[in-house]
């Protein structure tokens, strides 16, 4: 077999050294009672050959149209240096970079990605990846809840529904109690009055979502004084990444996470994705994850390290602040290469695009909400379903269809449009919607 | 003799930020097509912000030589052995990355409609049957994004199947030899930890399995092989003691690599455990991640498992959220579906008859090391080894050289360490595993290095204890980094 290096006449030399007639005799001490006993059911080894063409007939079973989808899931070009520097093996195949002299090129690039992170979203300290945004939304309440000495978490319901049915299901098991508090059925914002008649010297986090899954630019500042006021904390959470080459970053939220994949992670089903976490600095030691730090080395070169480890499950076992180990070092890093390509100007007008081009798309059709959005706009329509099926006889995946997680707006489309949707495909949206 | 490598070009490298000047682009959008719209008008001047403040400003060519320059600084699988125990370090084919592009799979979105994303699906369904076979479980949820990961969701599902037996239960049982992400997940699952010692052969002992069993335990987490590199011969007979009481036996699944092919968990008592994918099935590590880590379940369990479900109907398969006793959602969309291809797409490689000779040839690796060092380290617990073999620096250490120094010195002679001080349960470890992608070759090169390792502390212990001598940098000051932490560049 092709991924096996050895020949039979030095695996004749090896078990002679070892002093044993065969491999099957290094586990003859295993219980007859545990051992298979037959082969496992699973075809014979394919060539390469076979496996591209394998994957490239189910790539052809999906559809790989022109698509309005967005809902934390977005369409981006992917500059080809992306590709080129994650698949360098010396990136690839490296493993965790425990062992500081080894891995130094990893390290200095995930410096960099906090450093980046950090230049984003406005916080002082970013680690060094989460799994995905949906992930990163519990850890960052549990996170507040060290830091407050608090049990509630209390969350808008226009944060991703899937982030909230992952928070929810990390409370079952811990004393977290959760509440939902509202939007406003016309401006599609959070409803901070709501926020206000709910929040308790008990809620350790306010969590929002900007631009929220309805695409609208949330208010951080003022839910952040409602938070504060009662001594929670404001955690900010954003899925569109591409949309801080624009927006004002939310400084005054306490704790950031969210989803990097708009930064030339491809949609790839939903993942490999990459989560971020970012805070103030006085939340440093409550933070879960890895974190990388400038230090020096023996003959006083610059030199970086994993840093306060402390916190982490290999040191700190059942009191370590998560049990998260593996993260997204690889996506992180071609995150990184792709804030490095665009850079300070160029996100700012990768930003710019796509606002143009939902705005062209959002100002062709009856808007549900009124607030100032980003790159995906909610649009009523009288039977969503029928409208995606029109679109998809035209080779065009629409929008999603929001009843699916929000019943009152059967009536509704989330549609998104980026720099790679071109004039001519949102011309035919409109004129089926319209 | 170092003879593995030589000092090569060793590139010095500024961080991004210090090789920025403003105006400097690599990158140039595509004309816009549609009128352009002012960013203050269409979302408020206070929205806008002003810019990014120091975010980098340099040229392509710049790009890929920085990035370069930093790979140049990085040990890899691709340059040679890299011996982490239960880490699983083996050789990543690049056939599985080229398939992980394939266009119509990198570029389906979670949402698109289930008809127009039946490869996506496929992928799932196969690579979750191929998972059964492997484990002898009953159902796999692909969900969980990495091994930490899948243990937290597999406690979640047997704190759900407790619950819904009328009492979640208090504790977790994990051995002392246990990786350390198992009592801090059992922590993040709401459960109290109970440490349960070894025997002297450094396996469970069922006579504390037995004490330690009580209907106020929910679950004993245990790698087999366990982190010493030895089967747990008794698990079967632990198992049945645990479930005498109602409690659960949960397989920490890093190990893996030992058994695929020859010995099934799902045939010895084990109700839960996880895969690493990123481990047994070879997708890359990429200096930290992305993994995957399914999650194998018996079928009483399997009610409780992450929505969504792939289930097939009639010719086509779809998802199914229609699962009342679902602990939910464990993370957005479906997993790490790209780790999950490159898994699939290995697993195809070696077939069934293949996964078993890779296992075989695992194990002879891991023993083959062993023979050749046993007489120049100590090995504290002598039972079989299966894929890695676990010495202690005691013969060293009497020197005043320490595991952590072998390990350094190791990076002289080429190769990375081996996983230093792990597991706690043996003083000064030096856990080693080669697994079955090392050539004979490389393996003699590593035996030789820690032989001549070896011989140098009977020689000049200073030498080793102020290694690495010939990488660019050397025994970083991870104290300093600590108490007073840079994470960041400032200006």
């Amino acid at each position: 077999m092709r991924y096996l290096p050895k020949s039979d006449s030095e695996r004749r030399q090896m078990l002679d050294a070892i002093g044993v007639p065969n491999i099957e005799s290094l586990f003859e001490h295993l219980p007859e009672r545990v051992l298979l006993g037959r082969p496992l059911d699973i075809p014979p080894g394919k060539s390469e050959y076979d496996i591209v063409d394998y994957f490239r007939a189910l790539g052809e079973k999906n559809a790989t149209w022109p698509s309005f989808l967005g809902a934390g899931v977005y369409r981006h070009y992917r500059p080809v240096m992306c590709d080129v520097v994650v698949s360098r093996g010396e990136f690839l195949t490296s493993y965790t970079p425990y062992q500081a002299e080894m891995s130094q090129g990893t390290l200095t690039a995930i410096f960099e990605f906090q450093t980046m992170i950090c230049q984003l979203t406005g916080m002082d300290v970013a680690n060094a990846s989460m799994y995905d945004g949906s992930t990163a939304v519990p850890e960052a309440a549990l996170m507040a809840m060290r830091v407050t000495q608090r049990d509630s978490i209390l969350i808008s319901r226009a944060v991703h529904p899937e982030y909230r049915e992952v928070l929810a299901t990390s409370a079952r098991s811990r004393d977290m109690k959760t509440g939902e508090f509202g939007y406003g059925t016309e401006s599609g914002v959070s409803d901070l009055e709501d926020l206000a008649s709910k929040i308790s010297d008990q809620t350790a986090a306010v969590i929002i979502q900007t631009p929220n899954f309805f695409g609208c630019v949330e208010n951080v500042k003022a839910a952040a004084e409602i938070a504060h006021r009662h001594g929670a904390l404001l955690v900010v959470v954003f899925a569109e990444a591409v949309s801080l080459g624009l927006l004002e970053p939310p400084r005054d939220a306490d704790i950031v996470c969210g989803e990097l994949q708009s930064f030339a992670i491809s949609p790839s089903f939903g993942g490999p994705f990459a989560g971020v976490l970012a805070a103030k600095e006085k939340y440093l030691r409550q933070m879960p994850g890895r974190l990388v730090g400038e230090t020096k080395d023996s003959r006083g070169n610059r030199a970086f390290c994993l840093t306060l480890s402390t916190r982490e499950q290999h040191i700190r076992r059942e009191k370590a602040t998560s049990n998260i180990c593996t993260n997204q070092a690889l996506i992180a890093l071609m995150a990184t290469v792709f804030m490095t390509v665009y850079g300070k100007e160029g996100l700012r007008e990768l930003a710019g695009q796509n606002l143009a081009k939902a705005h062209y798309l959002g100002a062709a059709l009856p808007r549900r909400f009124s607030s100032p959005y980003f790159n995906e706009v909610v649009v009523r329509n009288t039977d969503p379903a029928a409208a995606n099926r029109a679109l998809a006889g035209r080779k065009i995946i629409g929008g999603l269809e929001l009843g699916r997680f929000y019943p009152e707006l059967s009536d509704c489309l989330l549609l998104c449009a980026t720099e790679m949707s071109k004039k001519a495909d949102i011309d035919q949206v409109v004129e089926v919607l319209r | 003799m170092i003879r593995k490598v030589r000092n090569h070009l060793n590139p010095e490298e500024g961080l991004v930020f210090e090789i920025s000047s403003p105006g400097k682009k690599a990158y140039q959008l595509p004309d816009l097509d549609v009128p352009a719209v002012d960013p203050a008008q269409a979302l408020g001047p206070a929205n806008v912000r002003r810019e990014i403040e120091h975010f980098p400003e340099i040229s392509e060519v710049e790009t890929i030589r920085h990035f370069t320059r930093l790979s140049a600084q990085n040990y890899a699988i691709d340059f040679g052995c890299y011996p982490l125990g239960s880490c699983t370090m083996k050789y990543n084919p690049r056939v599985n990355e080229l398939v992980a592009r394939t266009e119509g799979l990198a570029w389906a979105h979670p949402y698109q409609p289930e008809a127009l994303a039946q490869g996506c699906l496929e992928v799932i369904d196969v690579l979750e049957r191929y998972l059964c076979e492997v484990t002898g479980m009953d159902a796999v949820s692909l969900q969980p994004a990495a091994g930490a990961h899948g243990e937290w969701t597999g406690i979640m599902l047997v704190r759900a199947l407790h619950e819904s037996r009328g009492n979640p239960r208090k504790k977790i049982l994990v051995p002392d030899s246990a990786h350390g992400t198992n009592p801090a997940t059992a922590a993040m699952c709401g459960y109290d930890v109970e440490s349960i010692k070894s025997n002297d052969r450094g396996l469970i002992d069922l006579e504390a399995v037995a004490r330690a069993a009580n209907e106020d335990v929910a679950a004993m987490m245990i790698t087999n092989p366990n982190t010493l590199g030895i089967f747990e011969e008794n698990i079967d007979k632990a198992a049945a003691i645990l479930h005498e009481k109602g409690a659960m036996v949960y397989m920490d699944g890093a190990n893996m690599n030992a058994l695929v092919g020859i010995s099934r968990p799902g045939d010895f008592g084990v109700d839960v455990m996880h895969l690493n994918l990123h481990k047994t099935f070879s997708t890359p590590h990429g200096g930290g991640g992305p993994g995957a880590g399914p999650v194998a379940v018996r079928s009483h369990l399997e009610p409780f498992l992450p929505i969504p479900r792939v289930k097939r109907n009639g010719a086509a398969l779809a998802f199914d959220y229609d699962r009342p006793q679902s602990i939910g959602k464990v993370r957005a969309f479906y997993g790490n579906f790209g780790v999950l291809v490159r898994a699939l797409a290995y697993t195809l490689a070696h077939g069934g008859p293949g996964l078993r000779n890779a296992t075989m040839d695992a194990i002879l690796n891991a023993n083959y090391v062993r023979t050749r060092l046993q007489d120049y380290y100590d090995m504290p617990y002598d039972s079989p080894s299966m894929h890695e073999c676990v010495f202690s620096d005691d013969r060293q250490s009497a020197k005043g050289v320490k595991t952590g120094d072998i390990a350094k010195r190791l990076i002289d002679y080429g190769f990375h360490p081996y996983t230093v001080s792990f597991p706690l349960i043996v003083h000064g470890a030096l856990m080693i595993e080669p697994t079955e992608t090392e050539p004979k070759q490389e393996l003699d090169l590593l035996a030789d290095a820690l032989i001549d390792i070896a011989r140098e502390i009977d020689d000049d212990p200073n030498l080793v204890k102020t290694a690495p001598h010939g990488t660019r940098v050397s025994r970083v000051d991870e104290v300093t980094a600590a108490r007073k932490p840079i994470l960041r560049w400032r200006p």
